[in-house]
């Protein structure tokens, strides 16, 4: 006979008990599903899908990383909207970008369907890329460079958004990045001085 | 007339004794905690009035930015530590008709923990620490933030070990033998305090050393590891202590006894076990660790620790059914669903809190816990709309429901205006709902948590960012979500508060539903042919539940799959 106890009070003595047929059940059908969310997750996903998080990253001298980005947008520059420049690398190239209070730098201009790989990282404190309006997000932090590959698929404006708290102008730190068709990125007011 | 001897009384309730020292402790502790959630929700009425733009009441972003970090502190930390403490010493004395060991000591910890947690406030809102309260270096604030934390930290981690010891103590003296499950509960939420308090001060101690000038330099990627170790940790203790507070309301209203005691503190164990890899979460996009060491800890080790919610999620509804069908509430699938006390406030807050932590929380938190779905996720309102429905719709609303019975007792005055503690719950409930569904829209259209005004004034370079119109009508429901939130949880702040002060002093307090079975010891099962289920009723509920849950998550993938940029 199988004893049982409200969870107020000490149960019997003998508390394991065998599972009854709710609980195998239950057990059955719920160890299959963590399993499945396992394998998709770390199996499937990363065979199938065009959205990785398996960028690399390293250490980086937050100054070093500013010169690298300043040569890189002397390099490129092709104009300048409130006076952050703005850069059009060469397509399939390293694109470097930087987080500072309160803005990201340059402002890009890409090339549909060409992939880039992206130098991300900050001068300062903690920063969060949040491309908008794909809404995908990533954590910039000083020190460490995130290099992700990117290739956007359709051309437009695009918004990189800070989404972490970097101080009282946090909410007015935006970046853009304008992505033209194909073979057109650098046309008619791309290439103004 | 109440029984004193040396100290001690005897309940006339439930018939326990209670440690008189404990007892007042576990009052300061408790109406410490309830005073933080007032000062937070008042934060909480400011930010959603913030938030919603029509509205934008507070006009000056470095007063928003203070606020918000200060809502987080009082309602994250400290409602929650104040009330977990209130709880563990509840349940290490009175609950196992045990002595407090060292009751100064306990004393320290509850000083400790007052001075560090208004050192934390004050640092907040005058301008010495706006940097939120995860507080990630670089960002400088005041060492007395710091250390107010720390102090606050310690003071804690000595009333978690103190609790260890005393239940330990106990046990090891012969007056407890094997725990009941509600102090087990109680017991693995201390274990994996220990675990989070450590991982907290670990990340705190440097950036305190380095806002005193001692050392230069913090990592942030460490720090984030070791900071979510305690923050996301800290919420592993929640869930712990919840689920044990689901159970003993369970048994309190309808006298639930386990259909598994055994199932039942093995799913705990997994949580000892895997849950606090789950720290992880929060570093899912951060650079520093390589991906394969990011999952394995974000699915709690191949979702074992899932599989422990999974398994609460169905025990305790499936032990709710078997009660009331031995009361003879046998009809049809749902009968014993329909005759239940949903009068009750204890039954209210259990099946409020129960269902929208399973659904909303729980879910939401697997899927965005995900390493790739989480960059759909990371740092929008996504975020915040998880977690405000597990730790407000979930922890808090059964902490409220708990302290329907605590407070009474404790206090000895019959608990005040039980019409208004009998709405409560579902006040509380509906407006999370409608706040969690208007805030998760808005994450979901890519929002940003902790911001000030997504519309940009005067900001050229933002033209055209987060124009879609549903965007401004998601945050006004969260807006109206939040107020019809902040009624429910005032309600609770006045019931709880004038029972404390104006409730009808009484050796038998009016407490409400106490089933006879939950003070009863262990009896017999009531037969069942063991060629049919037990629960039907809970059978086919879970059933809905899994397949909502895939549905969600092919639907997350689906998503992330929509992403027009190819990223790798
Ligand atoms: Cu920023």
């Amino acid at each position: 006979m199988i004893e049982r106890s409200s969870t107020l009070v000490a149960p019997p003595a003998r508390w394991w008990t065998p599972l009854g047929r709710d609980e195998r059940m239950w057990l059955t059908v719920t160890a299959v599903w963590a399993l499945a969310m396992f394998v998709m997750m770390q199996l499937v996903w990363p065979a199938i899908g065009e959205q990785q998080v398996t960028f690399q990253s390293y250490r980086v001298d937050p100054l070093e990383f500013n010169r690298l980005t300043e040569a890189f947008i002397q390099a490129h520059q092709v104009d300048a909207i409130d006076g952050v420049p703005v850069v059009a690398p060469p397509p399939g190239g390293d694109v470097y970008l930087m987080g500072q209070r309160f803005q990201f730098k340059p402002i890009l201009r890409l090339e549909q369907g060409q992939t880039y790989r992206f130098l991300v990282s900050s001068l300062d404190v903690q920063h969060g890329l949040s491309l908008q309006p794909d809404n995908f997000n990533f954590q910039v932090l000083p020190g460490y460079v995130s290099a992700i590959s990117l290739t956007p698929r359709e051309s437009g404006v695009y918004h990189i958004l800070c989404n972490e708290y970097c101080g009282p102008g946090h909410h007015r730190m935006v970046g853009r990045i304008d992505v033209g068709a194909a073979g057109q990125a650098l046309s008619s007011e791309g290439v103004r001085p | 007339m109440t029984a004193l001897i040396d100290g001690w009384r005897t309940c006339q309730v439930t018939g326990l004794r209670v440690d008189r020292s404990a007892e007042r402790l576990i009052m300061f502790n408790a109406v410490t905690a309830v005073l933080y959630l007032a000062t937070g929700g008042t934060f909480a009425l400011l930010i959603a009035l913030t938030r919603w733009q029509a509205v934008h009441l507070i006009g000056d972003p470095e007063w928003f930015y203070r606020i918000v970090g200060a809502h987080g502190a009082a309602m994250l930390i400290f409602w929650i530590v104040f009330f977990e403490v209130a709880g563990l010493l509840f349940g290490g004395t009175v609950l196992l008709n045990a002595r407090l060991l060292a009751p100064r000591l306990a004393w320290v910890e509850y000083g400790m923990m007052l001075a560090g947690s208004l050192g934390v406030m004050i640092t907040m809102l005058s301008g010495q620490a706006t940097v939120m309260f995860t507080a990630y270096p670089p960002l400088e604030a005041s060492p007395w933030f710091f250390g107010s934390l720390l102090v606050f930290a310690v003071g804690a981690l000595l009333a978690v070990c103190h609790f260890i010891a005393n239940v330990v103590g106990a046990r090891w003296r012969g007056e407890v033998g094997t725990l009941p499950l509600f102090s087990f509960a109680l017991l693995v939420a201390a274990i994996l305090a220990v675990f989070t308090l450590v991982s907290g001060a670990a990340a705190l101690v440097p950036a305190w050393l380095r806002s005193l000038g001692v050392i230069e330099h913090v990592d942030p990627a460490a720090y984030r590891l070791l900071f979510w170790g305690f923050g996301h940790g800290a919420q592993q203790v929640n869930l712990a202590a919840m689920i044990g507070i689901w159970y003993a309301l369970a048994s309190l209203t309808v006298g639930a006894r386990p259909i598994n005691e055994g199932l039942s503190r093995f799913a705990f164990v997994l949580y000892v076990l895997f849950i606090q890899l789950g720290s992880m979460h929060h570093i899912l996009v951060d650079p520093g660790l390589g991906d394969w060491a990011r999952g394995m800890n974000a699915s709690y080790f191949m979702y074992a620790a899932v599989l422990g919610s999974m398994i609460h999620a169905f025990t305790i509804p499936a032990s709710i059914e078997v009660a009331q069908r031995e009361k003879g509430l046998t009809a049809g699938l749902f009968g014993w669903l329909r005759r239940a006390p949903w009068g009750a406030p204890g039954f209210a807050a259990l099946v409020v809190s129960f269902v929208m932590f399973g659904v909303l929380g729980g879910i939401s938190g697997v899927i965005m816990g995900g390493i790739q779905i989480n960059m759909i996720a990371h740092n929008t309102l996504i975020v915040p709309a998880h977690f405000h429905m597990t730790v407000v719709a979930g922890t808090t609303l059964a902490f409220m429901g708990i302290s329907y019975y605590v407070v009474p007792l404790i206090f000895r005055r019959d608990l005040f205006l039980p019409r208004v503690a009998r709405w409560q719950p579902y006040v509380f409930g509906l407006g999370m709902l409608v706040f969690g569904a208007g805030m998760g829209a808005a994450g979901h259209l890519g929002v940003p948590r902790r911001h000030f005004d997504i519309t940009f004034p005067g900001l050229a370079l933002a033209e055209g960012a987060l124009a879609d119109p549903l965007i401004q009508t998601s945050l006004m429901v969260m807006a109206i979500g939040a107020l019809i939130a902040i009624t429910g949880g005032a309600m609770y702040v006045v019931v709880a508060a004038g029972t404390v002060f104006l409730g009808r002093r009484s050796d038998v307090p009016a407490v409400g539903l106490v089933d006879p079975i939950a003070v009863a010891p262990p009896a017999p099962a009531a037969p069942h042919d063991a060629r049919r289920f037990e629960a039907p009723g809970t059978v086919a509920l879970a059933t809905v539940w899994l397949a909502l849950f895939v549905y969600l998550y092919a639907v997350s993938w689906y998503n992330l799959s929509r992403v027009t940029w190819i990223i790798r």
